[in-house]
């Protein structure tokens, strides 16, 4: 159903330069995001996150496909005829207007009247608590205010859809947890889709609806954050997002064989011959050598990290694994170095990807 | 404890700070100030009868600025000729400044966004025409534009007109002069201040519903404003005081303030009102940056 949809790009493809020195940001995106939806794209540096929100935004237009909003083709409206708005990754706040100015700038550009703008402006600044520093310029503002000022001034507009490139980068982890339920209570209270843009794969797993992960230009995966999380498509996937145990191996019937000898349980449907297993070292269980259905492993190093304490483990054949388990009361789990182990893994943990 | 030792130290340092700058005060104060205040006492002195001055008490000459006496009944009329010149003065100058300033902020924000390399060269070629006299560079523009000059021989060789266009000795003549020899003062700091202009700014205002033209009214002309108002003022003011410009391409009819004045010093032989004009132009010009800078900088950002 079409009318739930707020943006759908279609094989949206986007070169900058021409000829040989042609780089390809984007390679044939098709995404489609919900109304009301927080949606992530999520992926390392120079991987297209910028760009394909730029086309949403209009800033860049596509080399080709297109880009629909409400079901409406706007691949060549320019961004100022667009019912998007973007969070700039430097806030980009008007210098030479105060807060309540520059939340006001696009009320004023869409010709509003006089008391529809005071009074949005005035609802504006209590969403985002900035009542007290309306006549503030921007440069008398912390970060953090800049970064509200910055979200207020995108939403007052009411846009169909906002844009928020890395909007949390700058800001010091402590702020940044603040903005994050700030972000989320904003986007519940609006119901307006959020399109969130980061690398930080924490980030994106607490606040997302669903999460676009993405490489090289490419979407490799879009899926709730537990989806992602347990069911990666693919070794980057499974890798950046979140600490993941590799192991290879191959299947011999509903179990695989690990490169060490041993066997694992797994589901294997849909997979056959060589393939990669990932495990999180949260689901990796610890218990004395010997114990039946246990891989043998041997304790390289323990890492204190408070709440967690990191069991680095080695198999047989030296395969590196690490475990993560709960700090007990004492901060000492009481395994040394060099001492044998068994481990287990919690049944349904094991992923199975293909070669 | 220490306060002594500290605050002797510090006067001695003020001292130092206060001999070090003695040179320059020294020639601010006689060089600038002094020659002002003789330029005021003269407008307050009868003129004498071969130039110079003579002793004694005289308003004769700040009324001789604006009033003319009959030399017959003695009564006193407007000078309109001396109005003429004035507004002569304050319109070529309004005009230059004006147009440097549309001429020039394209200029400006052209520069400021090549590449580096790129703006070098540009910069260093608005700088070129400052390395010739401005005497010469204003009697090439008299060789371009006079009745037989380059322009004018063109034009009738191609046929396109008969008999020449009178440009030169115009209004429009010393107007164009007067751009020419002050657009790089204006294309200067208005490329200073764009070169420090946050360009996301213009995809913040038409991602905020301004079209190109709200963007250039609303995002670009306040933040840069102050790069306008200095290059108003670096052109408005040697404008108004014009000499060599329309001397040279105004000829005897069209002159400015400036010309006014030399006059006054030479076959006018009327010191004091050449005085009191000079002060008068002062003030004005004075006057005119209070009201300028009052009015620009003015808290008017609303949108
Ligand atoms: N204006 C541009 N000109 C040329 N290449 C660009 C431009 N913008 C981005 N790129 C390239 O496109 C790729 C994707 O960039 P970007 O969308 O900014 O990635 P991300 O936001 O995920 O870090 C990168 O390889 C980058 O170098
Ligand atoms: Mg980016």
């Amino acid at each position: 159903m079409s009318s739930a949809i707020a943006i759908e790009t279609r094989r949206a493809l986007k070169e900058y330069g021409t000829g040989s020195h042609a780089v390809r940001a984007l390679d044939g995106v098709c995404v489609r995001i919900d109304k009301g939806e927080f949606f992530t794209l999520l992926g390392p540096s120079g991987c297209g996150k910028t760009t394909l929100l730029r086309l949403i935004a209009g800033f860049e237009t596509p080399t080709s496909g297109q880009i629909l909003l409400h079901g409406k083709n706007i691949t060549t409206v320019p961004p100022n005829l667009r019912p998007v708005n973007t969070v700039f990754q430097s806030y980009a706040l008007f210098p030479h207007l105060t807060v309540a100015d520059n939340i006001a700038f696009s009320l004023r550009m869409l010709g509003r009247s006089r008391s529809d703008v005071l009074q949005t402006v005035e609802r504006m600044l209590s969403l985002v608590r900035l009542e007290s520093f309306a006549s503030r310029k921007p440069q008398q503002l912390s970060g953090g205010q800049q970064q509200r000022v910055a979200l207020a001034r995108a939403l007052a507009p009411e846009p169909k859809v906002l844009l928020l490139d890395e909007p949390l980068s700058a800001l010091d982890l402590k702020l940044r947890k603040e903005m994050q339920r700030e972000l989320k209570r904003l986007q519940t209270e609006t119901g307006i889709t959020f399109i969130f843009v980061t690398h930080d794969q924490e980030e994106a797993l607490t606040m997302s609806d669903r999460i676009a992960v993405m490489r090289s230009g490419k979407i490799l995966q879009v899926g709730a954050p537990r989806e992602i999380y347990n069911h990666p498509v693919d070794r980057f996937v499974a890798d950046f997002i979140g600490e993941t145990n590799f192991l290879s191996g191959r299947v011999e019937g509903d179990k695989i064989r690990l490169s060490s000898g041993e066997l694992v349980a797994a589901e294997t449907e849909g997979h056959s011959g060589s393939v990669t297993l990932a495990v999180r070292p949260e689901q990796v269980g610890i218990c004395p050598a010997g114990t039946s259905d246990s891989l043998t492993a041997e304790i390289v190093d323990t890492v204190y990290f408070g709440t967690d304490t990191h069991c680095h483990l080695s198999l047989a054949d030296e395969t590196e694994l690490v475990a993560r388990l709960q700090s007990p009361p004492s901060g000492n789990i009481g395994l040394s170095r060099g001492e044998k182990v068994g481990i287990k893994f919690n049944p349904g943990a094991v992923q199975v990807l293909n070669e | 404890m220490s306060s002594a030792a500290e605050i002797a130290a510090e006067r001695k340092e003020r001292r130092r700070s206060w001999l070090l700058s003695a040179p320059a005060l020294f020639v601010l104060l006689f060089a600038a100030s002094g020659p002002l205040l003789i330029i005021l006492v003269y407008s307050f002195l009868p003129p004498g009868k071969y130039g110079n001055v003579e002793w004694g008490f005289s308003l004769d000459a700040w009324v001789g600025i604006l009033y003319s006496r009959d030399i017959f009944d003695g009564t006193y009329k407007l000078a309109d000729a001396h109005l003429t010149i004035f507004w002569r003065s304050l319109k070529l100058s309004l005009y230059t400044t004006l147009f440097t300033f549309l001429v020039g902020f394209p200029t400006a924000w052209f520069i400021a966004t090549r590449s580096a390399q790129m703006r070098a060269v540009l910069l260093f070629l608005i700088t070129i025409p400052f390395w010739t006299n401005l005497l010469v560079r204003t009697f090439a523009i008299n060789q371009l534009i006079r009745n037989e000059g380059v322009v004018n021989t063109f034009l009738i060789w191609t046929g396109v007109i008969d008999t020449p266009i009178q440009i030169v000795y115009t209004d429009f003549a010393v107007f164009l002069g007067m751009t020419y020899v002050y657009l790089p003062l204006m294309v200067l700091p208005l490329y200073a201040t764009i070169d420090r202009f946050d360009m996301r700014l213009l995809e913040a205002g038409c991602d905020l519903y301004a079209s190109r033209w709200q963007v250039l009214r609303h995002v670009i002309v306040p933040v840069v404003k102050p790069g306008i108002i200095a290059g108003s003022i670096l052109v408005f003011i040697p404008s108004l005081g014009a000499y060599v410009t329309p001397r040279i391409l105004g000829g005897g009819r069209n002159m400015m303030i400036g010309n006014f004045i030399d006059l006054q010093f030479g076959a006018g032989r009327n010191w004091p009102l050449g005085a009191a004009l000079s002060v008068t132009l002062l003030l004005a010009v004075a006057v005119a940056l209070f009201v300028y800078v009052r009015y620009a900088t003015r808290d008017d950002n609303r949108v």
